[in-house]
């Protein structure tokens, strides 16, 4: 097929998948928060809370669009434009799986494959910075001000560890190409443990994959390093002066950034969309194991419910999860989907994590903050990286 | 329309690039614009280099672009900061006003 | 295709410079200047130079510009006063500029010889192992010396930019 008409289609694909999924990791957060705070959460939009995001787009875009008369308009316009940019620039070159071939037409599971795959992402974060800088200057108020050099200041701090934390995984795969990194991360040592970079080779990464871990905490803005967006310090930090969709960007653009993390934290360290353990001992059957559980759960608690509505809901959940739990066996589809379980696992375990310890954690002052990247990550991602490079210079790989 | 680019006009597009860095320099009165048009020049200097990387088939002249651009950050940190030594004694960042050495 | 491209680019990269030259106010310029950046590192692409496009924009665009912005931003810049230059000379001056330097660029141009054309993919060397290469063979002393140059003007920077101790 025409390579144009081909990445036009995946692009929309991937641009539909991207969007929903931002919707309900939204969803997803706050309900999890809310257990985590023994409270339920959205329920009443929809079975379950499930049409929250639908009715937050809806509010969203039906509010009034204030801009106040003292900013500078033309960068107080640009800031959300840019953020929401790159924030989802970043997607295009992540690969979801190996090449597939759907109705005679072979093609990789990816957007586009650049030789420079890891420094292109890593360009687009550090240009990333400037939405938040420019939506800090631009709302010409003191807190957004100061929200907005602090959050930048602290994104570009924590560039410095992300980048040696992402260098070392580099070095045992010899290749900056995305595809390749995933590739060469397959097969299985001792035939069972998956030659992940957190696993493999000389120096396994597994400070590194924690570096880039709290590196990517910070870069995004999240709880423990959200100082700059915190309420009760800042007002909101750097968006206190928008409203609507513009304010809307923002929020899409923080999600996206932390997709994008897990989705880089995922392919670096945890392999991408390689399985956990051989398809020779049947890890071709554990999704649908698991949503064959997920749908026996349903069931059950459909049968006794806690509330009335339920007694509808749960076993049409179940139902749902049995449906997709055949749909793993098909052979045919079997094929596309299995990678696609096992990156959307990882990145779904990693962006649990994100919102877990959102729950859970108090956060840092800014200068213990900024303090911990300088004179704590900065020298364990750089020792990181010596003691990587070592070992492979002597074990010759 | 020609199916490929010319040569000449990425140096063409350099030199234009050039002369709007030293207009630049010239002209503006804000310390902080002139220091923004030195960067523009050694941008075009950049694309020179590339672009006679790009000719003689070699490497060479992406390496040192990129120890220009090593350069222009180390001049961009330091410059920054006699910028603001400047201001924190003069008040100001107009460049005609900082022309006196006895404070 | 090559061709619509740097027109684009090129045409966006001169729009920026003009705009940092013209606007009074230096955060305009800085965006200004970052879109110059942001062109360059197409052009480089174009020009088979793709380590140094990322580097260009994680380097130039990502840091050295979000520095400036936090001086303007620090320093509280505001835009210049308009000076006293006389806008007859202007009205005449530009378009007379133009022309001529259109006038000086063609003739250069038809006296270089011809070459070939600039083709995306033709330049394969420009990738990063390539560039790892010379960079720690033969170009090792200018590598290490940058190194400590950077060292300096981080010392520099700081020695310049603290506060006093009373």
């Amino acid at each position: 097929m025409n390579f144009l008409i081909l990445s036009l289609i995946k692009a929309a694909i991937v641009a539909f998948v991207l969007m929903t999924t931002l919707a309900y990791l939204q969803w997803i957060e706050r309900k999890v928060i809310a257990h985590i705070q023994l409270r339920v959460g959205p329920r009443r939009v929809g079975p379950h809370g499930l049409l929250q995001p639908l009715a937050d787009v809806i509010k969203l875009i039906t509010k009034e669009d204030m801009i106040p008369s003292h900013v500078h308009r033309v960068f107080f316009l640009l800031a959300p434009f840019l953020a929401v940019t790159f924030a989802l620039i970043s997607i295009s070159v992540i690969p979801f799986g190996p090449e597939i071939d759907v109705f005679g037409v072979r093609t990789y599971m990816q957007l586009t494959d650049l030789n420079i795959g890891v420094l292109f992402i890593l360009a687009i974060s550090s240009v990333g910075v400037y939405g938040v800088v420019l939506a800090g200057w631009s709302s010409n108020n003191k807190y957004s001000l100061l929200g907005g050099l602090r959050s930048s200041a602290q994104m570009i701090s924590y560039e410095l560890p992300m980048a040696l934390a992402v260098a070392a995984p580099l070095l045992l795969v010899n290749s900056l190409s995305l595809r390749e990194i995933v590739d060469r991360q397959g097969g299985f040592m001792l035939g069972f443990i998956p030659r992940w970079s957190i696993f493999q080779g000389p120096w396994p990464q597994i400070f590194g994959f924690f570096v880039f871990l709290i590196a990517a905490f910070a870069e995004t803005n999240r709880v423990p390093f959200d100082l700059p967006e915190a309420e009760n310090e800042l007002v909101a930090g750097f968006h206190t002066e928008y409203s609507s969709m513009k304010f809307a960007a923002f929020f899409m653009a923080e999600y996206a950034n932390m997709v994008t993390v897990s989705c880089m934290a995922t392919l670096l360290f945890l392999g991408g969309w390689q399985p956990l353990f051989p398809g020779a001992y049947g890890s071709g059957f554990i999704p649908s194991i698991l949503f064959a559980i997920a749908g026996l759960i349903a069931l059950y608690h459909g049968l006794n419910p806690a509330r009335k509505l339920d007694k509808f809901t749960l076993p049409a959940f179940a139902l749902v999860f049995f449906g997709i739990a055949v749909l793993f066996l098909v052979p045919i589809l079997s094929n596309i989907l299995l990678p696609l379980f096992w990156f959307a696992a990882k990145v779904g375990a990693i962006l649990f994590l994100f919102i877990w310890i959102r729950g859970t954690l108090p956060r840092f002052r800014y200068d213990q903050l900024m303090h911990f990247a300088w004179t704590v990550m900065f020298p364990i991602a750089v020792v990181n990286l010596l003691v990587t490079a070592l070992l492979v210079a002597l074990t010759g790989k | 329309m020609p199916t490929s680019v010319p040569l000449s006009w990425y140096l063409l597009l350099s030199a234009i690039l050039f002369a709007l860095g030293i207009a630049g320099f010239l002209y503006r009165r804000n310390i902080i614009t002139v220091f923004m048009s030195i960067e523009l020049m050694l941008n075009a200097v950049n694309l020179t280099f590339v672009t006679f990387s790009y000719k003689l088939k070699q490497v060479d002249g992406h390496i040192f672009s990129f120890f220009v651009m090593v350069v222009a950050a180390a001049e961009a940190a330091v410059g920054l900061a006699i910028i603001l030594t400047v201001f924190k004694n003069r008040q100001t960042l107009d460049i005609d006003e900082v022309d006196s050495m006895k404070y | 295709m090559d061709v619509i491209l740097f027109l684009i680019f090129a045409a966006l990269a001169v729009a920026c410079g003009i705009n940092l030259v013209v606007q009074t106010h230096p955060i305009s310029s800085a965006l200004s200047l970052i879109g110059v950046m942001g062109s360059l590192a197409v052009l480089y692409l174009l020009l088979g130079g793709e380590f140094i496009a990322a580097a260009q924009l994680i380097v130039y665009a990502g840091a050295i510009m979000v520095l400036f912005v936090f001086t303007i931003m620090l320093l509280n810049a505001r835009a210049e006063r308009k000076g006293g230059k006389t806008s007859k000379a202007r009205l005449f001056g530009i378009p007379l500029l133009v022309v001529f330097l259109g006038l000086v660029a063609f003739t250069i141009q038809g006296l270089l010889p011809k070459t070939e054309g600039v083709q995306f993919g033709r330049f394969r060397g420009g990738s990063a192992e390539a560039i790892g290469l010379k960079i720690f063979t033969e170009y090792l002393l200018p590598f290490e010396l940058t190194s400590i140059l950077i060292l300096i003007a981080i010392l520099g920077a700081i020695v310049l930019a603290r506060k006093e101790i009373d």
